[in-house]
């Protein structure tokens, strides 16, 4: 059982507030993945409910306790650092035994609580060796057998994997999800990574200056982003965000004049002269005959998979478009997009999304 | 792995380099030998500055006379005394300085400032000082602090003149633990501690577990430089104490200085030249030893 409460929670280093009042409920055994941009904070947040930073104001509390004052070790959960963080001079299995053997617990229940975790990890080979000799994804595994062998209440994560190449990357992210699955421990994951996020989250929240911009499933994001910083936070290529003004209403349909001066009309009842953004996922769009938004193809990255083109509509950035592999798609040619489904995000002037029907 | 190939390559390289390394390997040995091989020659000559009559082969006389001599033992022995106790006390409160002055605090770069002072005052002033201002038994600050709580003042260099010895060469020594140590503490991994703290560990096993540890080191390193430094103490004694009261504070570099340029036998200065050096050896032998063993962890 791990429910953690964050009521309001504040950090200020002298004057400079970091943290601007976070409130969230983290659910026992929730998966909950912290995103956002360099610096807003996710570090920060997530050492103040570690115990390594001090609370400037709010709450915390895990089961119910208030813990503001509770020292880390105390608080029963366990962190996997960035770095690793591991004890140089120590052996792998003296690495994970630690905690254990700190807290008084018998040489043989220790060996046993580590080989144990060293099985689940496939670190039983290496239990003899120094950090220095393993590569780093025998490191973090060790780094996550020494949260394993304390059986925290809940494992705190901080960017763990960006250390690591690509293929390990997936490699340890799928071990990870299969962990979450084995142990059915709360977690909380600090991530740049929005593959990351989206596979391994049952909620994310997005961080931006401190503050939550929004908290949701991943495809709960991805599909009715709460903003225009959640939208283009969200999603690989960037969701297009197009800037337009309302010309025409009628009925429940608005006519949008989008930068650049195409057309685009949109399933919702708007002020005429309002200032609106669009907001259009690259997947969203599709090859069409004629009419649509028109642009001039500026690049093509061909992925194999798929094809990724920008083409120039007029506006101040070019359009995103994702395309199948086999898309007819030639440089400086002039093609037509239309969109599939309703799948359009619109955001008013303050940047808050306004509600379509349909999505 | 013992391939012939790479050998025949190193011996290649060799023959490549070694003319032009020749010159400089000559002036040190010349530098070092030469000194030493008159050393060990005086050693067996009858040399005595204020009898130029007597001369000629001495064999081991000068030896015999040294060894048998009742300050040669306690020499040795306060030397070693001397080295291990300030040892001790600079690596104790080195390590205590180094934790310290990594924390964050208001005044922190003067406190370093001061606290690396020391290291730039010449012995003889750091004595001088000692001797002086604060050990006097009767101008001394500590015999006025001793006054004012009610004791009576010790006179350091009649009753506890090794202790007093010990204490000023810690107090010059303990800038240089401290700076290395604290360079050291410096390039601690903070997450290390952090990693520690959630694992449950408290100050003094955070330090016995993660500082220590990564400071041995550095320690080791400051226990080397050190020794070869503390082994040559001379200023200090010829200041304070002349080696006494009785032998109390003559060390092999103080009975080696008395029979030279006190008592004018440089046969016998010789001889005891020659076993500083061979003690000096062994010291270093131990040292390289525990080092080599910490260094390729
Ligand atoms: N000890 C400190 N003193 C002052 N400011 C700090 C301190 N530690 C962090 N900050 C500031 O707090 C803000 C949040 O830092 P934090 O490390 O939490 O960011 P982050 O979201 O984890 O970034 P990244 O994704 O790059 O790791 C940053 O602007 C940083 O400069
Ligand atoms: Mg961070």
């Amino acid at each position: 059982m791990c429910t953690l409460e964050l009521k309001n929670l504040r950090k200020a280093y002298g004057n400079v507030e970091v943290i601007k009042g976070v409130d969230l409920t983290i659910n026992d055994r929730e998966f909950v993945v912290f995103v956002g941009p360099s610096g807003c904070g996710k570090s920060t947040l997530l050492r103040m409910i570690a115990g390594l930073e001090e609370i400037s104001g709010g709450e915390l509390l895990i089961d119910g306790v208030r813990v503001n004052q509770v020292p880390p070790d105390k608080r029963g959960l366990a962190m996997v650092f960035q770095s690793y963080a591991l004890y140089p001079h120590m052996n792998v299995a003296d690495n994970m035994a630690f905690a254990l053997r700190l807290a008084g617990v018998p040489k043989a229940e220790r060996d046993a609580r580590v080989a144990v975790a060293a099985k689940t990890l496939q670190l039983d080979a290496l239990l003899d060796r120094k950090p220095a000799n393993l590569s780093g994804g025998q490191r973090q595994r060790v780094a996550i057998g020494r949260a394993i062998v304390r059986q925290p209440k809940a494992f705190l994560f901080d960017e763990p994997l960006s250390n690591l190449d690509a293929a390990l990357r997936v490699q340890t992210r799928i071990e990870i999800a299969k962990l979450h699955n084995d142990l059915k421990s709360t977690m909380i994951y600090v991530t740049h990574d929005q593959i990351e996020a989206m596979t391994l989250a049952d909620r994310i929240v997005v961080f931006n200056a401190g503050r939550i911009e929004q908290v949701g499933t991943p495809l709960e994001l991805y599909h009715n982003p709460a903003n225009l910083f959640v939208a283009g936070f969200i999603g690989s290529p960037k969701m297009n965000l197009i800037g337009a003004e309302v010309v025409q209403t009628d009925g429940s349909a608005s006519m949008l004049k989008l930068e650049g001066g195409s057309g685009f009309a949109v399933p919702a009842r708007l002020a005429p002269g309002a200032k609106v953004t669009l907001g259009l996922r690259p997947e969203h769009i599709e090859l069409a005959p004629e009419g649509g938004l028109a642009g001039k193809v500026e690049v093509v990255e061909h992925l194999g998979n798929e094809t990724i083109a920008y083409a120039d509509i007029g506006a101040a950035q070019p359009l995103t478009v994702k395309l199948s592999s086999d898309a007819p798609v030639r440089l400086g040619e002039t093609l037509h997009f239309a969109l599939r489904g309703h799948a359009a995000s619109l955001f008013d002037e303050q940047g808050q999304a306004i509600a379509l029907p349909g999505t | 792995m013992a391939n012939a190939k790479p050998k025949m390559q190193h011996r290649a390289k060799l023959m490549r380099t070694w003319p032009l390394l020749t010159p400089a390997v000559g002036v040190l040995l010349l530098w070092a030998l030469v000194p030493l091989a008159m050393t060990l020659w005086f050693s067996f000559q009858r040399y005595n500055l204020v009898d130029p009559t007597i001369s000629g082969f001495a064999g081991w006389s000068n030896y015999k006379f040294l060894v048998e001599s009742p300050a040669f033992l306690a020499s040795i022995l306060n030397e070693l005394v001397m080295v291990a106790a300030v040892l001790v006390i600079t690596l104790v409160l080195g390590v205590a300085f180094a934790v310290l002055y990594d924390q964050e605090f208001p005044g922190r770069a003067i406190a370093r400032l001061l606290v690396i002072g020391p290291f730039f005052v010449m012995p003889t002033v750091a004595a001088l000082i000692w001797k002086n201002l604060l050990m006097d038994p009767v101008n001394g600050v500590f015999a006025y602090i001793a006054r004012s709580l009610g004791f009576t003042p010790l006179d350091w260099f009649t009753h506890a003149p090794m202790a007093g010895e010990v204490m000023i060469v810690s107090w010059e020594w303990v800038p240089f633990a401290t700076l290395i140590l604290l360079t050291a503490m410096q390039s601690l991994d903070r997450q290390q501690i952090e990693a520690a703290k959630m694992d449950g560990a408290r100050g003094p096993q955070i330090l016995r577990y993660v500082i220590l540890p990564h400071l041995s080191r550095p320690i080791t390193i400051v226990m080397m430089m050190e020794t070869i430094y503390l082994l040559a103490v001379f200023a200090e004694i010829f200041v304070t104490t002349s080696g006494g009261p009785g032998h109390a504070t003559t060390t092999l570099t103080y009975l080696i200085y008395q029979k030279a340029l006190v008592a004018f036998d440089v046969g016998g200065a010789s001889a005891g030249g020659v076993i500083a050096v061979i003690l000096a050896n062994i010291v270093a032998l131990f040292l390289i030893r525990s080092v080599a063993r910490n260094v390729d962890l």
